[in-house]
């Protein structure tokens, strides 16, 4: 069970898509699960033969159990001489069990800290998978097992998203030091060329002020590399490519950020073409797992609501979230004199820990050039 | 086309971007988009759909002349009015 999110710790298996002795390549779809941000459609990440299918359908299951084994291709099939290790269903959909009473399990490799938690709060370490050194049960996997294990009332859509949605922010709150700048660019340029290029094109073909920001964004992290990736184990990994957070509103609900993945490399049209491919399986639950994890910086854009300037919250592991308001007509002062401009805020939201001001300001002014520069984009 | 037929292809779009209004219950003159929070991408999608239903592509230098709904029913009967008699 891949993690989903921030603080994604289970998901309920609903429905393979792929049986033992299916082919399987990088990138196809062979589960759906159930998490608090939807129904999510589970990739897979190499090439190979399903081996073997070790979850049913219907089980909510911690992050990391196994779910299935897949062969290489031309590897001769395994032998199995121990079964792999599968953490059993916490518990099943339909139906809520009273907590275990620990029966001792001395052959279950746990921390006394661990075995004592467990005791304390009725959780079978059997059932438990290990996080620690070589699968040591620790008292934080066993702490995670009695939450998932409590009986919960079931919530409605709505609440699970809020929900999912409090403990990222709140870890984000928690563990990012941000900082913020913002910067005030004139759009004229680029409304301008939008202009001309949606004149010459028919609805279904016309491009949006979203397209333009996020290829610009994409090429300004060119130059500040840095704000382009995660912070994991206190060290920013910078990433080659930009998988931009498109964050999306799901109406009612919140919003989401799905990955739009190579913003570096598409062509406007490419990104209006994943906008318009995103946008409606946002809406309807029908995210691919990679959308939500590989993310490498998160783009907001308010503008639509009539908000001048946002400062968002960084989704974790992330290190930068650039947002944008709306595009405004606002005095500007050029060459000793004040004109009337179409004025957009961009933010920028950083961590500190993997960059300071001088390199955020570089990427807003980055930022800047290539809004002047649409054609180039 | 009936008026009554281009306002049932206006609530049908709207209900199909933002499936949770009640689009019949808006006011003439109230903002479409504010009231029904529709952003530019729903927008777009909105006059994809009429564009398909009506036969009216519409230029973006005329996106501010459909706000409300009077507005619409009004650009569009108009502009299906100039099609049939041309």
């Amino acid at each position: 069970m891949p993690s989903l999110g921030a603080d994604m710790r289970a998901a309920i298996l609903m429905r393979w898509r792929v049986k033992p002795g299916d082919r399987v390549k990088r990138g196809d779809i062979i589960a759906e699960v159930e998490t608090d941000k939807g129904l999510i459609e589970i990739e897979v990440f190499e090439n190979g033969v399903v081996d073997q299918i070790l979850a049913e359908p219907g089980k909510k299951l911690p992050v990391g159990t196994v779910l299935a084994t897949i062969r290489g291709e031309g590897e001769p099939a395994p032998v199995i001489v121990t079964p792999p290790v599968v953490a059993p269903a916490l518990e099943p959909v339909s139906e809520a069990k009273p907590p275990v009473r620990a029966a001792p399990m001395p052959h279950v490799r746990a921390s006394p800290l661990a075995r004592k938690s467990a005791q304390e709060l009725g959780v079978d370490l059997s059932k438990v998978t290990g996080t620690g050194a070589g699968g040591v049960i620790e008292q934080a996997d066993v702490l995670q097992a009695a939450a998932m294990t409590k009986e919960e009332k079931p919530l409605a859509p709505a609440e699970k998203f809020r929900r999912a949605v409090a403990a990222a922010m709140s870890r984000s709150n928690r563990e990012i030091p941000h900082y913020y700048l913002a910067t005030e660019i004139d759009m004229t340029r680029s409304l301008g060329w939008l202009t001309d290029q949606n004149a010459k094109r028919s609805l279904k073909d016309r491009l949006l002020v979203a397209v333009l920001l996020i290829k610009a964004v994409a090429r300004a992290l060119a130059d500040v590399p840095e704000l382009n990736g995660y912070w994991i184990d206190d060290q920013l990994q910078k990433k080659d490519a930009v998988h931009a957070g498109f964050a999306i509103a799901l109406r009612q609900i919140g919003l989401i950020a799905p990955a739009i993945h190579d913003a570096h490399l598409k062509t406007l049209d490419e990104l209006m073409a994943a906008i318009h491919d995103l946008i409606p399986r946002a809406r309807s639950g029908r995210l691919r797992s990679s959308e939500l994890t590989d993310a490498t910086i998160t783009i907001t854009n308010l503008g639509d609501l009539g908000i001048e300037t946002l400062f968002g919250v960084i989704y974790p592991p992330q290190v930068a979230l650039v947002g944008f308001g709306k595009v405004a007509n606002r005095p500007w002062a050029e060459r000793g004199t004040i004109v009337v401009r179409p004025v957009l805020t961009a933010t920028l939201s950083a961590d500190h820990r993997a960059t300071d001001g001088l390199r955020g300001a570089q990427f807003l002014e980055a930022l800047n050039d290539r809004l002047q520069t649409p054609e180039k984009l | 086309m009936s008026d009554a037929e281009i306002k049932r292809a206006i609530f049908d779009g709207l209900r199909k971007i933002a499936p949770e209004s009640d689009p019949e219950s808006l006011a003439l003159d109230a903002n479409v988009r504010k009231t029904l929070d529709i952003d530019s991408y729903d927008f777009l999608n909105l006059l994809i759909g009429l564009n398909e239903k009506l036969g009216v592509e519409v230029p973006e230098q005329d996106y501010g002349k459909l706000r409300s709904l009077k507005e619409m029913l009004d650009y569009f009967s108009a502009r299906i009015g100039e099609s049939t008699t041309k």
